[in-house]
Protein backbone atom coordinates (compact mmCIF):
# COMPACT_ATOMS: atom_id res chain seq x y z
CA UNK A 1 0.00 0.00 0.00
CA UNK A 2 1.50 3.13 -1.01
CA UNK A 3 1.33 6.38 0.90
CA UNK A 4 1.28 9.11 -1.16
CA UNK A 5 2.61 12.77 -0.23
CA UNK A 6 0.15 15.46 -0.95
CA UNK A 7 1.64 18.44 -3.10
CA UNK A 8 0.10 21.50 -1.96
CA UNK A 9 2.67 23.59 -3.09
CA UNK A 10 2.16 23.19 -7.31
CA UNK A 11 -0.24 25.91 -8.41
CA UNK A 12 -3.18 24.75 -10.82
CA UNK A 13 -2.58 27.01 -13.60
CA UNK A 14 0.28 26.41 -15.63
CA UNK A 15 0.21 29.57 -16.95
CA UNK A 16 -0.03 31.68 -14.50
CA UNK A 17 3.17 34.28 -14.45
CA UNK A 18 4.55 32.42 -10.90
CA UNK A 19 4.95 29.44 -12.02
CA UNK A 20 6.39 30.05 -15.16
CA UNK A 21 9.95 29.62 -14.06
CA UNK A 22 9.21 26.35 -12.45
CA UNK A 23 7.51 24.78 -15.38
CA UNK A 24 10.90 25.65 -17.41
CA UNK A 25 13.02 24.49 -15.03
CA UNK A 26 10.51 21.03 -14.25
CA UNK A 27 10.27 20.35 -18.21
CA UNK A 28 14.30 21.01 -18.98
CA UNK A 29 14.59 18.25 -16.39
CA UNK A 30 11.84 16.13 -18.32
CA UNK A 31 13.73 16.60 -21.73
CA UNK A 32 17.26 15.97 -20.26
CA UNK A 33 15.98 12.59 -20.05
CA UNK A 34 15.08 12.20 -24.08
CA UNK A 35 15.90 11.16 -26.90
CA UNK A 36 16.33 13.97 -29.77
CA UNK A 37 13.04 15.14 -31.36
CA UNK A 38 11.68 18.40 -32.97
CA UNK A 39 10.74 20.00 -29.73
CA UNK A 40 7.41 21.51 -29.20
CA UNK A 41 6.35 24.97 -29.35
CA UNK A 42 7.01 26.05 -25.62
CA UNK A 43 3.64 27.18 -23.76
CA UNK A 44 4.58 30.31 -20.93
CA UNK A 45 3.15 33.87 -20.63
CA UNK A 46 6.63 34.83 -22.71
CA UNK A 47 5.62 32.60 -25.55
CA UNK A 48 1.82 34.56 -25.79
CA UNK A 49 3.21 37.80 -25.22
CA UNK A 50 5.42 37.30 -28.36
CA UNK A 51 2.41 35.90 -30.11
CA UNK A 52 0.64 39.20 -29.19
CA UNK A 53 2.73 41.31 -30.75
CA UNK A 54 2.62 39.09 -34.39
CA UNK A 55 -1.31 38.74 -34.17
CA UNK A 56 -0.98 35.15 -33.02
CA UNK A 57 0.53 33.54 -36.58
CA UNK A 58 3.60 31.94 -35.07
CA UNK A 59 1.31 29.03 -33.25
CA UNK A 60 2.49 25.27 -34.71
CA UNK A 61 0.02 22.44 -34.25
CA UNK A 62 0.26 20.83 -30.63
CA UNK A 63 0.84 17.22 -32.18
CA UNK A 64 1.95 15.91 -35.51
CA UNK A 65 -0.27 13.34 -37.63
CA UNK A 66 2.19 11.14 -39.29
CA UNK A 67 1.27 8.60 -41.63
CA UNK A 68 1.84 5.25 -39.66
CA UNK A 69 5.36 3.35 -39.94
CA UNK A 70 5.17 -0.66 -40.75
CA UNK A 71 6.06 -1.57 -37.47
CA UNK A 72 6.35 -0.23 -33.65
CA UNK A 73 7.69 -1.46 -30.33
CA UNK A 74 4.55 -1.00 -28.86
CA UNK A 75 0.97 0.01 -30.24
CA UNK A 76 -1.53 1.55 -28.31
CA UNK A 77 -5.17 0.88 -29.26
CA UNK A 78 -7.43 4.24 -28.13
CA UNK A 79 -6.12 7.76 -27.95
CA UNK A 80 -8.45 8.44 -24.57
CA UNK A 81 -6.83 9.70 -21.54
CA UNK A 82 -5.71 6.34 -20.58
CA UNK A 83 -4.64 5.00 -23.82
CA UNK A 84 -2.55 8.69 -24.29
CA UNK A 85 -1.63 8.05 -20.82
CA UNK A 86 0.35 4.83 -21.18
CA UNK A 87 1.75 6.23 -23.91
CA UNK A 88 3.48 8.88 -21.99
CA UNK A 89 4.41 7.56 -19.18
CA UNK A 90 6.02 4.66 -21.27
CA UNK A 91 8.04 7.40 -22.66
CA UNK A 92 9.01 9.44 -19.55
CA UNK A 93 9.11 6.77 -17.39
CA UNK A 94 10.43 4.11 -19.05
CA UNK A 95 12.31 5.49 -22.26
CA UNK A 96 10.50 3.63 -24.96
CA UNK A 97 9.58 5.97 -27.36
CA UNK A 98 8.85 3.72 -30.33
CA UNK A 99 4.65 4.26 -29.87
CA UNK A 100 2.45 4.20 -32.07
CA UNK A 101 -0.92 5.62 -30.33
CA UNK A 102 -4.17 4.21 -33.01
CA UNK A 103 -7.33 6.12 -32.92
CA UNK A 104 -10.00 5.39 -34.93
CA UNK A 105 -12.21 8.65 -34.02
CA UNK A 106 -10.47 11.75 -33.00
CA UNK A 107 -8.43 11.44 -30.28
CA UNK A 108 -10.16 12.46 -26.90
CA UNK A 109 -13.31 11.79 -28.51
CA UNK A 110 -14.62 8.91 -26.54
CA UNK A 111 -15.66 9.08 -23.01
CA UNK A 112 -12.41 11.03 -22.31
CA UNK A 113 -14.31 13.63 -24.02
CA UNK A 114 -17.81 12.94 -22.65
CA UNK A 115 -17.24 12.48 -19.42
CA UNK A 116 -18.29 14.91 -16.23
CA UNK A 117 -14.36 15.19 -15.24
CA UNK A 118 -14.74 14.48 -11.47
CA UNK A 119 -11.66 14.15 -10.00
CA UNK A 120 -11.44 12.40 -6.13
CA UNK A 121 -9.83 9.83 -4.52
CA UNK A 122 -11.74 8.39 -1.64
CA UNK A 123 -12.34 4.89 -2.46
CA UNK A 124 -13.11 2.35 0.27
CA UNK A 125 -10.54 -0.90 -0.75
CA UNK A 126 -6.66 0.01 -0.85
CA UNK A 127 -6.08 -1.19 -4.29
CA UNK A 128 -8.43 1.33 -5.56
CA UNK A 129 -7.35 4.23 -2.75
CA UNK A 130 -3.74 3.58 -4.23
CA UNK A 131 -4.57 3.67 -7.75
CA UNK A 132 -6.88 6.76 -7.41
CA UNK A 133 -4.52 8.45 -5.06
CA UNK A 134 -1.62 8.11 -7.25
CA UNK A 135 -3.76 9.53 -10.08
CA UNK A 136 -4.84 12.47 -8.06
CA UNK A 137 -1.63 13.49 -6.94
CA UNK A 138 -0.10 13.20 -10.64
CA UNK A 139 -3.27 15.61 -11.42
CA UNK A 140 -2.18 18.37 -9.16
CA UNK A 141 0.91 19.00 -10.98
CA UNK A 142 -0.12 17.66 -14.71
CA UNK A 143 -0.09 20.89 -16.39
CA UNK A 144 3.50 21.67 -15.03
CA UNK A 145 5.05 18.41 -15.94
CA UNK A 146 2.97 18.29 -19.58
CA UNK A 147 3.68 21.92 -19.85
CA UNK A 148 -0.18 22.07 -20.68
CA UNK A 149 -3.06 24.07 -18.70
CA UNK A 150 -5.29 21.14 -18.01
CA UNK A 151 -7.30 23.21 -15.24
CA UNK A 152 -7.08 20.84 -12.55
CA UNK A 153 -9.36 22.79 -9.93
CA UNK A 154 -9.45 21.10 -6.65
CA UNK A 155 -12.28 22.92 -5.11
CA UNK A 156 -13.61 19.77 -3.17
CA UNK A 157 -15.73 17.43 -3.46
CA UNK A 158 -18.79 16.03 -1.12
CA UNK A 159 -20.55 12.67 -1.48
CA UNK A 160 -23.96 13.39 0.21
CA UNK A 161 -25.40 10.79 2.80
CA UNK A 162 -29.02 9.98 2.46
CA UNK A 163 -29.58 7.13 4.01
CA UNK A 164 -28.22 5.65 7.53
CA UNK A 165 -26.59 3.13 6.06
CA UNK A 166 -24.46 5.41 3.67
CA UNK A 167 -23.82 7.35 6.86
CA UNK A 168 -22.36 4.51 8.40
CA UNK A 169 -20.57 3.58 4.71
CA UNK A 170 -19.06 7.06 4.30
CA UNK A 171 -17.88 7.11 7.74
CA UNK A 172 -16.31 3.51 7.56
CA UNK A 173 -14.26 5.55 4.44
CA UNK A 174 -12.67 8.33 5.91
CA UNK A 175 -11.33 6.07 8.54
CA UNK A 176 -9.98 3.72 5.73
CA UNK A 177 -8.91 6.54 3.79
CA UNK A 178 -7.29 8.16 6.88
CA UNK A 179 -5.26 4.42 6.91
CA UNK A 180 -4.39 4.97 3.02
CA UNK A 181 -2.67 8.63 3.71
CA UNK A 182 -5.90 9.67 1.29
CA UNK A 183 -7.55 13.21 2.92
CA UNK A 184 -11.45 12.75 3.63
CA UNK A 185 -13.12 14.07 6.55
CA UNK A 186 -16.86 13.36 7.38
CA UNK A 187 -18.57 16.74 7.31
CA UNK A 188 -22.30 17.18 9.38
CA UNK A 189 -25.22 18.53 7.95
CA UNK A 190 -24.87 21.96 9.14
CA UNK A 191 -20.77 22.26 7.79
CA UNK A 192 -21.95 20.88 4.71
CA UNK A 193 -24.79 23.57 4.29
CA UNK A 194 -21.99 25.94 4.90
CA UNK A 195 -20.36 25.01 1.64
CA UNK A 196 -23.01 24.77 -0.26
CA UNK A 197 -25.60 26.95 0.28
CA UNK A 198 -28.04 26.22 -2.14
CA UNK A 199 -28.18 22.94 -0.60
CA UNK A 200 -32.01 21.52 0.83
CA UNK A 201 -30.99 19.19 3.80
CA UNK A 202 -34.25 18.26 4.75
CA UNK A 203 -36.01 15.89 2.41
CA UNK A 204 -38.77 14.88 1.39
CA UNK A 205 -37.77 12.02 0.16
CA UNK A 206 -34.10 11.97 1.01
CA UNK A 207 -32.36 13.99 3.18
CA UNK A 208 -29.42 15.10 3.60
CA UNK A 209 -27.52 13.32 6.70
CA UNK A 210 -23.82 14.75 6.26
CA UNK A 211 -21.41 13.91 4.04
CA UNK A 212 -17.58 12.51 3.04
CA UNK A 213 -15.64 15.50 2.16
CA UNK A 214 -12.50 15.28 0.27
CA UNK A 215 -11.31 18.50 0.19
CA UNK A 216 -8.32 18.13 -3.20
CA UNK A 217 -10.74 16.53 -5.09
CA UNK A 218 -12.15 18.53 -7.86
CA UNK A 219 -12.34 18.58 -11.93
CA UNK A 220 -9.92 19.42 -14.76
CA UNK A 221 -10.98 20.10 -18.45
CA UNK A 222 -11.23 16.85 -19.81
CA UNK A 223 -9.83 17.78 -23.18
CA UNK A 224 -6.98 19.71 -21.91
CA UNK A 225 -5.79 16.08 -20.18
CA UNK A 226 -6.35 14.30 -23.94
CA UNK A 227 -4.63 17.66 -25.82
CA UNK A 228 -1.73 17.70 -23.27
CA UNK A 229 -0.64 14.08 -23.33
CA UNK A 230 -1.49 13.91 -26.87
CA UNK A 231 1.19 16.44 -27.45
CA UNK A 232 3.96 15.40 -25.09
CA UNK A 233 4.03 12.51 -26.83
CA UNK A 234 3.94 13.54 -29.81
CA UNK A 235 6.89 15.93 -28.93
CA UNK A 236 8.86 12.24 -27.52
CA UNK A 237 8.78 11.29 -31.12
CA UNK A 238 5.51 8.98 -30.79
CA UNK A 239 2.95 8.86 -33.67
CA UNK A 240 -0.72 10.07 -32.81
CA UNK A 241 -2.14 8.25 -35.98
CA UNK A 242 -6.18 9.21 -35.56
CA UNK A 243 -9.17 8.27 -38.25
CA UNK A 244 -7.70 4.72 -38.33
CA UNK A 245 -9.55 1.94 -36.90
CA UNK A 246 -7.93 -1.07 -36.05
CA UNK A 247 -10.02 -4.13 -37.29
CA UNK A 248 -8.03 -7.30 -36.58
CA UNK A 249 -5.01 -8.69 -34.41
CA UNK A 250 -2.80 -10.79 -35.82
CA UNK A 251 -1.12 -13.24 -33.54
CA UNK A 252 1.58 -16.28 -34.15
CA UNK A 253 2.01 -18.79 -31.73
CA UNK A 254 0.12 -17.36 -29.31
CA UNK A 255 2.35 -13.67 -29.84
CA UNK A 256 1.11 -10.87 -31.10
CA UNK A 257 2.26 -10.05 -34.28
CA UNK A 258 0.73 -6.90 -35.64
CA UNK A 259 -2.73 -5.15 -35.86
CA UNK A 260 -4.95 -5.07 -39.53
CA UNK A 261 -6.22 -1.21 -39.30
CA UNK A 262 -8.07 1.02 -42.03
CA UNK A 263 -4.75 2.42 -43.20
CA UNK A 264 -3.04 -1.23 -43.54
CA UNK A 265 -1.04 -3.54 -41.57
CA UNK A 266 1.03 -2.40 -38.52
CA UNK A 267 3.09 -5.05 -36.48
CA UNK A 268 4.31 -4.42 -32.87
CA UNK A 269 6.08 -6.27 -30.31
CA UNK A 270 3.44 -5.21 -27.61
CA UNK A 271 0.08 -4.32 -27.82
CA UNK A 272 -1.84 -2.24 -25.35
CA UNK A 273 -5.94 -2.38 -25.56
CA UNK A 274 -6.91 0.44 -24.18
CA UNK A 275 -10.34 1.29 -25.78
CA UNK A 276 -13.49 1.41 -23.29
CA UNK A 277 -16.80 0.81 -24.51
CA UNK A 278 -14.96 -1.68 -27.41
CA UNK A 279 -12.45 -3.73 -25.02
CA UNK A 280 -14.42 -6.43 -25.45
CA UNK A 281 -14.18 -6.37 -29.49
CA UNK A 282 -10.68 -5.44 -29.43
CA UNK A 283 -10.64 -9.06 -27.22
CA UNK A 284 -12.56 -10.72 -29.43
CA UNK A 285 -10.11 -9.83 -32.14
CA UNK A 286 -6.88 -11.31 -30.53
CA UNK A 287 -9.69 -14.38 -29.24
CA UNK A 288 -10.59 -14.17 -25.86
CA UNK A 289 -13.64 -12.81 -23.96
CA UNK A 290 -13.41 -10.29 -20.88
CA UNK A 291 -15.54 -9.83 -17.90
CA UNK A 292 -17.26 -6.56 -19.56
CA UNK A 293 -20.08 -5.06 -20.83
CA UNK A 294 -20.82 -1.81 -22.73
CA UNK A 295 -23.75 0.29 -21.49
CA UNK A 296 -24.83 3.94 -22.04
CA UNK A 297 -24.11 6.92 -19.40
CA UNK A 298 -25.32 10.10 -20.13
CA UNK A 299 -24.34 13.92 -18.81
CA UNK A 300 -26.45 17.27 -19.66
CA UNK A 301 -25.47 20.79 -18.65
CA UNK A 302 -27.85 23.65 -18.16
CA UNK A 303 -27.58 26.98 -19.46
CA UNK A 304 -24.63 29.21 -17.69
CA UNK A 305 -25.68 30.76 -14.86
CA UNK A 306 -23.75 33.20 -12.15
CA UNK A 307 -21.10 30.99 -10.03
CA UNK A 308 -23.43 29.43 -7.03
CA UNK A 309 -21.53 26.09 -5.96
CA UNK A 310 -17.97 26.05 -6.07
CA UNK A 311 -17.85 22.23 -4.59
CA UNK A 312 -18.54 19.40 -6.59
CA UNK A 313 -21.25 17.07 -4.83
CA UNK A 314 -22.71 13.19 -5.65
CA UNK A 315 -25.64 11.89 -4.83
CA UNK A 316 -25.53 8.23 -4.84
CA UNK A 317 -28.81 6.77 -3.58
CA UNK A 318 -30.50 8.68 -5.98
CA UNK A 319 -27.75 8.38 -8.63
CA UNK A 320 -27.10 12.11 -9.38
CA UNK A 321 -24.10 14.20 -9.30
CA UNK A 322 -23.34 18.46 -10.00
CA UNK A 323 -20.53 20.60 -10.01
CA UNK A 324 -20.32 24.10 -11.93
CA UNK A 325 -18.35 24.60 -14.89
CA UNK A 326 -16.20 27.70 -15.16
CA UNK A 327 -18.56 28.79 -17.95
CA UNK A 328 -21.21 28.62 -15.13
CA UNK A 329 -23.33 25.67 -16.27
CA UNK A 330 -24.77 23.53 -14.04
CA UNK A 331 -23.08 19.99 -15.54
CA UNK A 332 -24.80 17.29 -13.76
CA UNK A 333 -24.96 13.12 -14.56
CA UNK A 334 -26.82 10.33 -13.46
CA UNK A 335 -26.45 6.47 -13.34
CA UNK A 336 -26.10 4.12 -16.17
CA UNK A 337 -28.87 2.39 -18.32
CA UNK A 338 -29.12 -1.22 -17.87
CA UNK A 339 -28.40 -2.92 -21.14
CA UNK A 340 -25.76 -3.09 -23.73
CA UNK A 341 -25.50 -0.43 -25.65
CA UNK A 342 -23.48 1.05 -28.43
CA UNK A 343 -24.85 3.64 -29.82
CA UNK A 344 -23.80 6.96 -27.32
CA UNK A 345 -27.54 7.27 -26.97
CA UNK A 346 -28.84 6.97 -23.31
CA UNK A 347 -32.39 6.83 -22.26
CA UNK A 348 -34.74 9.76 -22.00
CA UNK A 349 -36.19 8.32 -18.32
CA UNK A 350 -32.84 8.37 -16.73
CA UNK A 351 -32.06 11.98 -17.56
CA UNK A 352 -35.64 12.19 -16.17
CA UNK A 353 -35.15 10.33 -12.93
CA UNK A 354 -31.71 12.13 -12.22
CA UNK A 355 -33.19 15.60 -12.59
CA UNK A 356 -36.32 14.64 -10.27
CA UNK A 357 -33.88 13.51 -7.66
CA UNK A 358 -31.42 16.80 -8.02
CA UNK A 359 -34.31 18.93 -8.16
CA UNK A 360 -35.31 17.82 -4.28
CA UNK A 361 -32.10 18.36 -3.12
CA UNK A 362 -31.29 21.60 -5.27
CA UNK A 363 -34.89 23.64 -5.66
CA UNK A 364 -32.95 26.06 -7.36
CA UNK A 365 -32.21 24.56 -10.67
CA UNK A 366 -35.74 23.78 -11.29
CA UNK A 367 -36.01 27.06 -13.08
CA UNK A 368 -33.08 26.06 -15.47
CA UNK A 369 -32.94 25.35 -18.80
CA UNK A 370 -30.59 22.17 -19.86
CA UNK A 371 -28.60 23.44 -22.87
CA UNK A 372 -26.80 19.84 -24.07
CA UNK A 373 -27.57 16.24 -23.04
CA UNK A 374 -25.14 12.95 -24.59
CA UNK A 375 -24.01 9.72 -23.84
CA UNK A 376 -20.71 7.54 -23.79
CA UNK A 377 -20.31 4.13 -23.56
CA UNK A 378 -18.69 2.87 -20.33
CA UNK A 379 -16.96 -0.65 -19.84
CA UNK A 380 -18.60 -1.99 -16.85
CA UNK A 381 -17.15 -5.31 -15.20
CA UNK A 382 -17.96 -7.82 -13.08
CA UNK A 383 -16.69 -5.95 -10.05
CA UNK A 384 -17.33 -2.49 -10.97
CA UNK A 385 -13.49 -2.07 -10.61
CA UNK A 386 -10.60 -1.36 -13.83
CA UNK A 387 -8.39 -3.87 -15.64
CA UNK A 388 -5.02 -3.43 -15.76
CA UNK A 389 -3.98 -6.80 -16.96
CA UNK A 390 -2.13 -9.05 -19.44
CA UNK A 391 -4.22 -11.13 -21.07
CA UNK A 392 -4.18 -15.21 -22.84
CA UNK A 393 -2.32 -13.72 -26.03
CA UNK A 394 1.98 -12.84 -25.01
CA UNK A 395 2.17 -9.49 -25.73
CA UNK A 396 -1.03 -8.27 -25.32
CA UNK A 397 -2.36 -6.09 -22.36
CA UNK A 398 -5.67 -4.14 -21.49
CA UNK A 399 -6.47 -1.45 -19.49
CA UNK A 400 -9.95 -1.44 -19.60
CA UNK A 401 -13.33 -1.31 -17.29
CA UNK A 402 -13.10 1.91 -16.12
CA UNK A 403 -16.47 2.22 -16.44
CA UNK A 404 -18.32 5.20 -15.22
CA UNK A 405 -15.39 6.45 -13.17
CA UNK A 406 -12.02 6.76 -14.96
CA UNK A 407 -11.53 10.05 -16.00
CA UNK A 408 -10.27 10.77 -12.82
CA UNK A 409 -8.11 7.48 -12.80
CA UNK A 410 -6.12 8.70 -16.14
CA UNK A 411 -2.82 9.94 -14.79
CA UNK A 412 -2.20 6.71 -12.46
CA UNK A 413 -3.97 4.42 -15.00
CA UNK A 414 -1.39 5.53 -17.70
CA UNK A 415 1.29 5.19 -14.74
CA UNK A 416 0.53 1.53 -13.75
CA UNK A 417 0.03 0.62 -16.94
CA UNK A 418 2.85 1.40 -18.97
CA UNK A 419 4.97 -0.61 -16.26
CA UNK A 420 2.90 -3.62 -17.20
CA UNK A 421 3.99 -3.28 -20.84
CA UNK A 422 7.26 -1.98 -20.29
CA UNK A 423 8.27 -4.90 -17.89
CA UNK A 424 5.68 -7.72 -18.67
CA UNK A 425 4.66 -7.76 -15.11
CA UNK A 426 2.50 -5.26 -13.32
CA UNK A 427 4.09 -2.91 -10.31
CA UNK A 428 2.36 -2.55 -7.06
CA UNK A 429 -0.24 -0.63 -8.60
CA UNK A 430 -1.48 -2.77 -10.72
CA UNK A 431 -1.11 -5.81 -9.28
CA UNK A 432 -4.18 -6.48 -7.74
CA UNK A 433 -6.74 -5.51 -11.20
CA UNK A 434 -5.14 -8.48 -12.64
CA UNK A 435 -8.05 -10.44 -15.19
CA UNK A 436 -7.14 -13.49 -13.01
CA UNK A 437 -8.73 -11.73 -9.95
CA UNK A 438 -12.12 -13.36 -11.49
CA UNK A 439 -11.52 -16.55 -11.59
CA UNK A 440 -10.08 -16.40 -7.95
CA UNK A 441 -12.61 -15.10 -6.61
CA UNK A 442 -10.88 -12.07 -5.38
CA UNK A 443 -12.76 -8.93 -6.60
CA UNK A 444 -11.88 -5.22 -5.74
CA UNK A 445 -15.81 -4.57 -4.61
CA UNK A 446 -16.26 -0.91 -4.71
CA UNK A 447 -19.96 -1.03 -6.00
CA UNK A 448 -21.09 -0.71 -2.26
CA UNK A 449 -19.44 1.59 -0.14
CA UNK A 450 -17.62 4.08 -2.18
CA UNK A 451 -21.14 4.42 -4.85
CA UNK A 452 -21.31 3.14 -8.40
CA UNK A 453 -21.09 6.70 -9.73
CA UNK A 454 -17.89 9.19 -10.11
CA UNK B 1 -37.15 4.28 -25.64
CA UNK B 2 -37.03 0.73 -25.79
CA UNK B 3 -40.49 -0.90 -26.02
CA UNK B 4 -40.19 -5.09 -25.75
CA UNK B 5 -43.41 -7.15 -26.16
CA UNK B 6 -43.75 -9.86 -23.28
CA UNK B 7 -44.04 -13.18 -24.98
CA UNK B 8 -46.06 -14.33 -22.13
CA UNK B 9 -48.76 -11.56 -21.51
CA UNK B 10 -48.57 -9.39 -24.93
CA UNK B 11 -47.88 -6.49 -23.35
CA UNK B 12 -45.36 -4.15 -25.65
CA UNK B 13 -43.72 -2.87 -22.40
CA UNK B 14 -41.33 0.34 -22.45
CA UNK B 15 -38.40 0.36 -20.97
CA UNK B 16 -39.40 1.06 -17.36
CA UNK B 17 -42.10 -1.16 -17.34
CA UNK B 18 -38.97 -3.96 -17.51
CA UNK B 19 -35.77 -5.24 -15.76
CA UNK B 20 -32.85 -6.13 -17.64
CA UNK B 21 -30.78 -8.99 -16.55
CA UNK B 22 -27.83 -9.50 -19.32
CA UNK B 23 -26.67 -12.07 -21.91
CA UNK B 24 -28.91 -14.98 -22.29
CA UNK B 25 -28.53 -18.29 -23.41
CA UNK B 26 -25.67 -18.95 -20.60
CA UNK B 27 -24.77 -22.53 -19.65
CA UNK B 28 -24.96 -22.76 -16.26
CA UNK B 29 -22.17 -24.55 -14.50
CA UNK B 30 -22.73 -26.54 -11.53
CA UNK B 31 -20.67 -27.88 -8.47
CA UNK B 32 -18.21 -29.72 -10.62
CA UNK B 33 -16.72 -27.21 -13.16
CA UNK B 34 -13.54 -26.22 -13.41
CA UNK B 35 -11.98 -22.61 -12.15
CA UNK B 36 -12.46 -21.44 -15.35
CA UNK B 37 -15.62 -22.62 -16.47
CA UNK B 38 -17.05 -21.09 -13.80
CA UNK B 39 -15.18 -17.65 -14.39
CA UNK B 40 -16.82 -17.52 -17.88
CA UNK B 41 -19.90 -18.39 -16.78
CA UNK B 42 -20.06 -16.03 -13.79
CA UNK B 43 -18.47 -13.09 -15.64
CA UNK B 44 -17.11 -13.50 -19.21
CA UNK B 45 -19.19 -11.63 -21.99
CA UNK B 46 -19.96 -11.95 -25.86
CA UNK B 47 -20.82 -8.31 -25.13
CA UNK B 48 -21.20 -7.92 -29.07
CA UNK B 49 -21.87 -5.10 -30.76
CA UNK B 50 -24.71 -5.62 -33.28
CA UNK B 51 -27.17 -8.60 -32.84
CA UNK B 52 -27.36 -9.44 -29.01
CA UNK B 53 -29.57 -11.96 -27.14
CA UNK B 54 -30.43 -11.09 -23.65
CA UNK B 55 -32.41 -11.84 -20.48
CA UNK B 56 -35.46 -8.99 -19.56
CA UNK B 57 -37.93 -9.75 -16.76
CA UNK B 58 -41.58 -7.90 -17.41
CA UNK B 59 -40.92 -6.37 -13.52
CA UNK B 60 -43.81 -3.99 -13.54
CA UNK B 61 -45.91 -6.39 -15.13
CA UNK B 62 -46.52 -10.66 -15.02
CA UNK B 63 -42.85 -10.72 -13.77
CA UNK B 64 -42.03 -13.05 -15.53
CA UNK B 65 -38.45 -13.45 -17.38
CA UNK B 66 -38.03 -13.78 -21.11
CA UNK B 67 -35.22 -13.29 -23.61
CA UNK B 68 -34.69 -10.83 -26.72
CA UNK B 69 -32.72 -10.51 -29.88
CA UNK B 70 -31.74 -6.46 -30.51
CA UNK B 71 -28.85 -5.31 -32.07
CA UNK B 72 -26.41 -3.17 -29.62
CA UNK B 73 -25.71 -0.81 -32.53
CA UNK B 74 -28.78 0.20 -33.61
CA UNK B 75 -31.16 -0.64 -30.72
CA UNK B 76 -33.01 -2.11 -33.25
CA UNK B 77 -35.34 -5.03 -31.95
CA UNK B 78 -35.67 -8.24 -33.65
CA UNK B 79 -38.34 -9.98 -31.55
CA UNK B 80 -38.76 -11.71 -28.22
CA UNK B 81 -39.21 -15.35 -26.87
CA UNK B 82 -40.05 -17.24 -24.10
CA UNK B 83 -36.63 -17.99 -21.98
CA UNK B 84 -37.46 -22.04 -21.95
CA UNK B 85 -34.99 -22.81 -24.61
CA UNK B 86 -31.01 -23.48 -25.26
CA UNK B 87 -30.92 -20.93 -28.37
CA UNK B 88 -33.30 -18.63 -29.96
CA UNK B 89 -36.01 -20.13 -32.18
CA UNK B 90 -35.95 -20.28 -35.89
CA UNK B 91 -38.82 -17.55 -36.39
CA UNK B 92 -36.46 -15.07 -34.46
CA UNK B 93 -33.09 -16.43 -36.42
CA UNK B 94 -35.15 -15.93 -39.22
CA UNK B 95 -36.18 -12.32 -38.80
CA UNK B 96 -32.40 -11.10 -37.73
CA UNK B 97 -31.43 -12.70 -40.65
CA UNK B 98 -33.75 -11.14 -42.97
CA UNK B 99 -32.21 -7.71 -41.28
CA UNK B 100 -28.91 -8.23 -40.92
CA UNK B 101 -27.88 -10.61 -44.16
CA UNK B 102 -24.32 -11.00 -43.41
CA UNK B 103 -25.50 -12.31 -40.11
CA UNK B 104 -24.32 -15.85 -38.67
CA UNK B 105 -25.26 -17.59 -35.68
CA UNK B 106 -22.71 -18.87 -33.21
CA UNK B 107 -24.46 -22.09 -32.19
CA UNK B 108 -24.71 -24.97 -34.83
CA UNK B 109 -28.30 -24.88 -36.37
CA UNK B 110 -28.53 -28.25 -35.34
CA UNK B 111 -28.45 -27.32 -31.73
CA UNK B 112 -31.09 -24.24 -32.58
CA UNK B 113 -34.30 -26.10 -32.38
CA UNK B 114 -37.03 -24.03 -30.89
CA UNK B 115 -38.71 -25.89 -28.14
C1 LIG C 1 -21.36 10.75 -19.45
C2 LIG C 1 -20.12 10.28 -18.75
C3 LIG C 1 -19.74 10.88 -17.55
C4 LIG C 1 -18.59 10.47 -16.89
N1 LIG C 1 -18.21 11.14 -15.77
C5 LIG C 1 -17.03 10.84 -15.16
C6 LIG C 1 -16.57 11.62 -14.07
O1 LIG C 1 -17.20 12.59 -13.65
N2 LIG C 1 -15.38 11.27 -13.49
C7 LIG C 1 -14.65 10.21 -13.94
O2 LIG C 1 -13.62 9.92 -13.34
N3 LIG C 1 -15.05 9.47 -15.00
C8 LIG C 1 -16.22 9.76 -15.62
N4 LIG C 1 -16.65 9.02 -16.71
C9 LIG C 1 -15.85 7.87 -17.15
C10 LIG C 1 -14.68 8.31 -18.00
O3 LIG C 1 -15.12 9.17 -19.02
C11 LIG C 1 -14.00 7.10 -18.64
O4 LIG C 1 -13.75 6.09 -17.68
C12 LIG C 1 -12.66 7.47 -19.26
O5 LIG C 1 -12.76 8.65 -20.02
C13 LIG C 1 -12.19 6.34 -20.14
O6 LIG C 1 -11.07 6.77 -20.87
P1 LIG C 1 -10.43 5.83 -21.95
O7 LIG C 1 -9.23 6.49 -22.44
O8 LIG C 1 -10.31 4.46 -21.36
O9 LIG C 1 -11.60 5.69 -23.04
P2 LIG C 1 -12.04 6.65 -24.24
O10 LIG C 1 -11.82 8.06 -23.94
O11 LIG C 1 -13.42 6.22 -24.61
O12 LIG C 1 -11.02 6.26 -25.37
C14 LIG C 1 -11.05 5.03 -26.05
C15 LIG C 1 -10.74 5.32 -27.48
O13 LIG C 1 -10.59 4.10 -28.19
C16 LIG C 1 -11.01 4.33 -29.51
N5 LIG C 1 -11.29 3.06 -30.17
C17 LIG C 1 -12.30 2.18 -29.92
N6 LIG C 1 -12.24 1.15 -30.78
C18 LIG C 1 -11.17 1.36 -31.58
C19 LIG C 1 -10.60 0.64 -32.68
N7 LIG C 1 -11.12 -0.51 -33.11
N8 LIG C 1 -9.50 1.15 -33.28
C20 LIG C 1 -8.97 2.33 -32.86
N9 LIG C 1 -9.46 3.05 -31.84
C21 LIG C 1 -10.56 2.58 -31.20
C22 LIG C 1 -12.26 5.19 -29.33
O14 LIG C 1 -12.58 5.89 -30.52
C23 LIG C 1 -11.85 6.09 -28.18
O15 LIG C 1 -11.37 7.35 -28.60
C24 LIG C 1 -17.81 9.41 -17.40
C25 LIG C 1 -18.19 8.80 -18.61
C26 LIG C 1 -19.32 9.23 -19.28
C27 LIG C 1 -19.70 8.58 -20.58
ZN1 LIG D 1 -45.48 -9.99 -19.27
Amino acid sequence: MSHVAFRRDLPQAALRVGAVAAMVQATRSLRGTMPDTPRARRYSVFAIAREALRQHKGWTRAWASPEPKSRYKVIVVGAGGHGLATAYYLGKNFGITDVAVIEKGWLGGGNTGRNTTIIRSNYLQDPSAALYEKARSLYEGLSQDLNYNIMFSPRGLIMLAQTEHEIRGYKRTVYANNLQGVQTEWLDPQQLKAKVPIINLDGPRYPVLGGLYQARGGTARHDAVAWGYARACSDMGMHIIQNCEVTGVETEAGQVRAVNTSKGRIGCDKLAIVVAGHSSQLAAMAGFRLPIESVALQALVSEPIKPCMDVVVMANTVHGYMSQSDKGEMVIGGGTDGFNNFTQRGSWQHVEETVRALIETFPMISRLKMLRQWGGIVDMTGDRSPILSSTPVGGIFVNCGWGTGGFKAIPGSGWAMAELVAKGTPGPLAADFGLNRFREGRFIDESVAAGVAH
Amino acid sequence: MLILTCPYCGVNAEETELHPGGEAHLARIGPNGTDEDFESYLFARKNAKGVHFERWRHAYGCGKWFLAARCTATLQVFGTYRAQTPHPPADIVDAIRKARPDWTPDWTPAEGIAE
